[in-house]
């Protein structure tokens, strides 16, 4: 049996194929009835997310199986043959246990190490075994991944490092004040960065919201989408009292709040802390505010600066997490394998169990009437010496694992004790 | 007996130090943990050291340098392990561990004259006084290395460097409340040392306060913390000059603890302690 993993990602398809590709999902029934018609496929799982499509199936004809999930994908009305030509991939065993764990440790990634990748996997698995596509391989795969994916997160840095301006921000409110409910947050202007930023403090439970707008209409517009209150840009010196984060993002052009200003502020603030961000350009704030004690000044190009760092630091970590990608791989593949043994040692032992029944029964019927006792005795018998007899052979089995050529080995076995009598090879006499 | 329960201490102390160390660089909770279970299996076999040396000589052992180490390791350690039950300040241990284990090396190496202890140093509130003193010392002394972490965390982020510190060190908030508290604490038990050291002082030597070196050393501290604690309740001082006036108090305290009992001469100094006979 063979593991087949294919599809498109943001590496080898652009958005527009992508989205027509995520319309054949929404319907998650009827793909799964799909991918269950086919007699190539044993177990199945199917995923979407914005930056990939992707099917992962067990099969023992992968090549078949290939063709069929390109003819499933390509059977959209809006795609073109020729579109998946350069775009679907097609991993088998090895590379496809390795690429769907780098998928869920969020290697993959268009932005790596984003968390929400592994919540989609888990979503996506859950529909497969509601509707009973996955099977014994899959389900085990699966958890791995989750293991990996758990793994990779907790021994590597990978997601410690923030990457998007406004998620920045709000790290480093965090390492000023420690805790941010109950901050109160100053907006000068309604931009769209200052906007997101504010979003993200919002889910941090931050206190009030005020938004200062040249335009009154604007900021109270805003306000009332994060329920705060809007004032106007000449009641900034107040409101500087009692701010303790402040995005200012206004094109105002000049510096609106000067050093002097904030330094006579601090004083009637009792030292409070005082974080401002000024994503403007040109800045709204005078950079020499940043030299006065408990206040922080952070402009854009500072924050840009941050979340570059966080990318290097990401890709830093993300080396150490493919290491441990690639050694868990391994060691699913040793279980895939051993995994083949196990239909050859239940063959083995119907076998035995047949044979030790039929001779029973014979000789049964030739001894004439016996005792219970002797009866079990003689059951107990026949069972103990096949028992016996299977006993190295089976053991044969588990502990050469992984011989050189281990398909050959089993091969022997099975021919050794005429396991698939249909197949007619030269080694077993006609009678 | 007694250096056996050191030893055991010392053990301990410097397996916390690599815990705590290793919890600092790696950032794993289980390390914090174990640091924490062997910091504290530390304490227990240092505070039967004490009480072993207690029983043996019938007051407190602070008869010599080295005595006074280990009494300062021991509170040291008490008040930090207290701390980090109330607040989340972990990377702390990877500063107090290491002390910790130096000042019990320290008084094991250093030379532990033999001789009859001067009567002066027998007495409930002498006792009462070094007790004071030194859990004072100790949570200044925590104010002070919270300040020097904080002074490192500010500096990343004033100057926007984010490296090895920045990830590692708690926010500034938690560590200017860090300066608050021990300073709130170690205040007042300093002020009381003072007093009963200087009632003792007139009850046994007929002055309150002799302007011996080690009296104005600790006078000049005691006067940096108490204008540090009025300024911060009355202007609201915080963060780094509260971080900079924690440090110098306590430079200004080892310098009363080890300069006046190594290099100046006055009836504060151990030297004076031991009569050899």
């Amino acid at each position: 049996m063979n593991l087949l993993l294919c599809g498109v990602n943001h590496k080898t398809a652009p958005v527009a194929l992508r989205e027509k590709l995520a319309c054949l999902i929404p319907d998650v029934r009827s793909a799964y009835d799909h991918l269950k018609s086919w007699p190539e496929v044993s177990e199945s799982l199917l995923y979407t997310t914005c930056n990939r499509v992707e099917v992962i199936c067990v099969s023992e004809a992968p090549d078949e199986a290939a063709t069929r999930v390109r003819e499933f994908f390509a059977c959209h009305p809006e795609i073109a043959p020729g579109d998946l030509d350069e775009s679907f991939y097609i991993h088998r065993d090895q590379a496809a246990v390795q690429h769907f764990f780098r998928v869920a440790a969020s290697l993959d990634s268009m932005v790596v190490g984003e968390p929400q990748i592994l919540g989609q996997v888990k979503q996506a698995y859950r529909e497969a075994t509601e509707h009973r596509a996955t099977g014994p391989i899959l389900n085990r795969l699966v958890h791995k991944a989750f293991s990996v994916a758990k793994r990779v997160r907790g021994e590597t840095g990978i997601g410690d490092h923030a990457v998007s301006v406004s998620y920045v921000a709000v790290t480093l409110a965090k390492k000023i004040f420690g805790e941010l409910t109950g901050k109160n947050v100053l907006l000068l202007g309604a931009g769209e960065m200052a906007e997101l930023a504010l979003e993200h403090l919002k889910g941090q439970g931050v206190g009030n919201i005020t938004v200062a707008n040249r335009t009154l209409e604007r900021g109270v517009k805003l306000a009332k989408r994060f329920g705060g209150e809007a004032v106007s840009l000449e009641e900034i010196p107040d409101q500087l009292l009692s701010a303790d984060i402040l995005i200012s993002s206004t094109g105002a052009g000049d510096v609106l709040i000067t050093r002097d200003q904030v330094k006579g502020v601090m004083r009637r603030r009792k030292q409070r802390p005082l974080f401002l961000i000024d994503i403007a350009v040109p800045r709204n704030l005078d950079p020499g505010i940043n030299d006065l004690d408990n206040v922080y000044l952070y402009n854009i190009d500072d924050l840009k600066e941050v979340v570059e760092q966080g990318w290097q630091r990401r890709h830093h970590e993300a080396g150490k997490a493919e290491r441990l990608v690639a050694a868990e791989t391994l060691k699913f593949l040793h279980w895939l394998e051993t995994l083949e043994v196990y239909p050859t040692i239940i063959a083995l032992k119907d076998k035995a169990e047949v044979i030790c029944q039929a001779e029973l029964k014979k000789t049964l019927s030739q001894l004439g009437p016996l005792s219970p006792e002797q009866r079990q005795a003689l059951e107990v018998l026949t069972g103990s010496i096949t028992q016996k007899l299977l006993h190295d052979p089976i053991i044969f089995l588990k502990r050469n694992r992984r011989p050189r050529r281990p398909h050959q080995e089993l091969d022997l076995v099975r021919r050794l004790f005429n396991l698939d009598p249909d197949r007619n090879g030269d080694y077993h006499e006609k009678k | 007996m007694h250096n056996l329960f050191l030893y055991l201490t010392l053990i301990a102390y410097f397996g916390a130090t690599g815990l705590w160390l290793a919890y600092f660089l790696a950032q794993r909770e289980s390390y914090y943990r174990a640091g924490t279970w062997v910091m504290a299996g530390g304490l227990v076999v240092h505070t039967l050291a004490l009480i072993q040396g207690v029983w043996s000589i019938g007051s407190l052992p602070a008869a010599t340098f080295g005595q006074a180490l280990l009494l300062f390791a021991w509170a040291l350690v008490a008040a930090f392990l207290l701390l980090i039950w109330r607040s989340p300040i972990k990377v702390l241990g990877a500063l107090v561990a290491p002390l910790a284990a130096l000042m019990v090396s320290g008084a094991l190496i250093l030379p532990q004259p033999h001789g009859t202890v001067s009567p002066l140093l027998k007495g409930f509130w002498l006792t009462v006084h070094i007790c004071l003193t030194l859990l004072g010392y100790a949570a200044l002394a925590l104010a002070c290395l919270g300040g020097i972490l904080y002074l490192i965390q500010e500096r990343q982020i004033k100057g926007k460097q984010f490296g090895f510190f920045y990830r590692r060190l708690p926010s500034l908030s938690q560590l200017d409340t860090l300066n608050y508290w021990c300073l709130t604490i170690g205040f007042p038990l300093l002020t009381a040392g003072i007093i009963s050291g200087s009632l003792y002082a007139q009850h046994t030597l007929g002055r309150f306060w002799s302007w011996d070196p080690k009296e104005i050393l600790t006078l000049i501290a005691w006067l940096i913390y108490a204008v540090l604690l009025h300024e911060r309740l009355a202007v609201g001082w915080r963060g780094r000059r509260a971080a900079l006036l924690a440090i110098c108090g306590f430079l200004v305290l080892v310098c009363t603890f080890v300069g006046a009992n190594l290099w100046l001469t006055g009836y504060h100094s151990f030297a004076g302690f031991i009569k050899t006979p």
